[in-house]
């Protein structure tokens, strides 16, 4: 459940000590994934003090049933990188319409974060040749076509999660 | 709908798209794909989950020392998103016949699309996007065929209403087809609904006859 509790603090409280914590943590990692991608580092500094308050401005967006905090922070950084190293929008799927449900079951909230957490064992586990370039592939440093070179990600089973949750959104809506 | 998609996005397209490496025009196709399957959009968050990873396990970089402050105060000014939940259920509650990435491009429904005659009856309007690739939509008539043609990149067809044939399978609606500059092929409409497409390719398509190959710098495909 690692941060879980803080974004609903900062969403529920407006909780600046959680901001604090989730911020001490997180910001220096954004920074140096967007430095990796290729930005300098004052132009880092700035992103990721964006992202932050992303951060802090969405918490009531956040859905810890379909996604991490890490992996939540990872597509705010994601789409800021790519608007300012790129400078072109970002087609985003269509948001699903998730029911008048306001917050997620406990259990599936468990068990995405379990997932993820398993997710990440299994990429440190990796070869460190393999793990290499799974990093480079996200810093941006492989082409499309060098990433359809790759296989045998550990992916686990955070798919077939959000699937089973998923089809049971789609029954409640017909 | 939802089950009948047969034809999926590949591993290395998913991936690319988390990223962030692939060029505009195929972030489309992903995220209209992914508006229309679940099977794509759960196998999406599978490869977001990765990024996440990579910045949680990544190397850390020392932040400026006012930065928490600079934070705070940039969020003192302007605290939190109005909760834009209605306007969403709104947007939901009117649905159009194309996903809402796909209407972000045409600025509206597929009723305001600006439509341009390719020959053989075959209608296409190109989409604003980076150079690096193009995207277009493709008004096929009911039985009619898109000019034979082969590819020098990559090309993303993804089926929005109708469905087409091709040398290689059936696609209805939902269904993406990735072809490779190896596939030589004529995608021809079923009978009985107009085909609605749309395409991507990060290369110029290579026509194999005359009339259409002239056209092409006029038609920006």
């Amino acid at each position: 459940m690692a941060w879980v509790a803080h974004v609903e603090a900062i969403r529920d409280r407006k909780d600046q000590a959680a901001f604090a914590e989730i911020f001490g943590h997180f910001a220096p990692r954004v920074k140096a994934f967007l430095m990796k991608s290729g930005t300098s580092p004052e132009l880092a500094e700035e992103c990721t003090q964006e992202v932050m308050t992303t951060l802090w401005r969405k918490a009531h967006m956040f859905d810890p049933a379909k996604a991490s905090v890490s992996t939540w922070i990872f597509t705010v950084a994601r789409n800021r990188k790519i608007d300012i190293l790129r400078k072109e929008r970002r087609p985003e799927p269509d948001d699903l319409p998730w029911g008048p449900e306001a917050e997620p079951e406990q259990e599936e909230v468990m068990v995405i974060q379990q997932e993820t957490r398993k997710l990440g064992e299994a990429l440190a586990d990796l070869p460190d040749k393999q793990k290499d370039l799974i990093f480079k592939a996200y810093y941006g440093e492989l082409s499309h076509s060098e990433i359809a070179e790759q296989t045998g990600l550990p992916l686990g089973t955070i798919k077939s999660r959000i699937r089973l949750a998923l089809d049971r959104l789609r029954r409640q809506m017909t | 709908m939802q089950q009948e998609i047969t034809h999926h996005l590949n591993d290395a397209l998913l991936m690319g798209y988390s990223a962030g490496v692939l060029p505009e025009a195929f972030n489309l196709i992903v995220a209209a794909h992914v508006s229309m399957c679940d099977e794509c959009r759960a196998r999406l968050a599978e490869f977001d989950a990765v990024g996440g990873e990579v910045v949680a396990t990544g190397e850390t970089a020392e932040m400026a020392p006012d930065s928490l402050a600079r934070t705070l105060a940039a969020i003192a000014e302007a605290p939190a998103d109005a909760d834009d939940a209605e306007e969403r259920r709104q947007a939901q509650a009117a649905p159009g016949s194309v996903p809402r990435p796909v209407r972000d491009y045409i600025g509206g429904d597929l009723d305001a699309v600006k439509w341009r005659r390719v020959g053989g009856g075959v209608r296409q309007a190109v989409l604003p996007t980076s150079a690096d690739a193009s995207a277009r939509l493709l008004h096929i008539p009911a039985g009619c065929a898109v000019p034979d043609h082969g590819h020098a990149g990559t090309e993303l067809t993804l089926v929005l209403q109708g469905a087409f044939r091709d040398e290689t399978d059936r696609f209805g609606a939902g269904d993406v087809e990735v072809a490779d500059a190896d596939l030589d092929h004529q995608p021809v409409a079923e009978e009985g609904e107009d085909c609605i497409c749309l395409a991507a390719t990060d290369a110029p398509l290579k026509f194999n006859s005359m009339l259409p190959r002239l056209a092409q710098p006029f038609l920006r495909i």
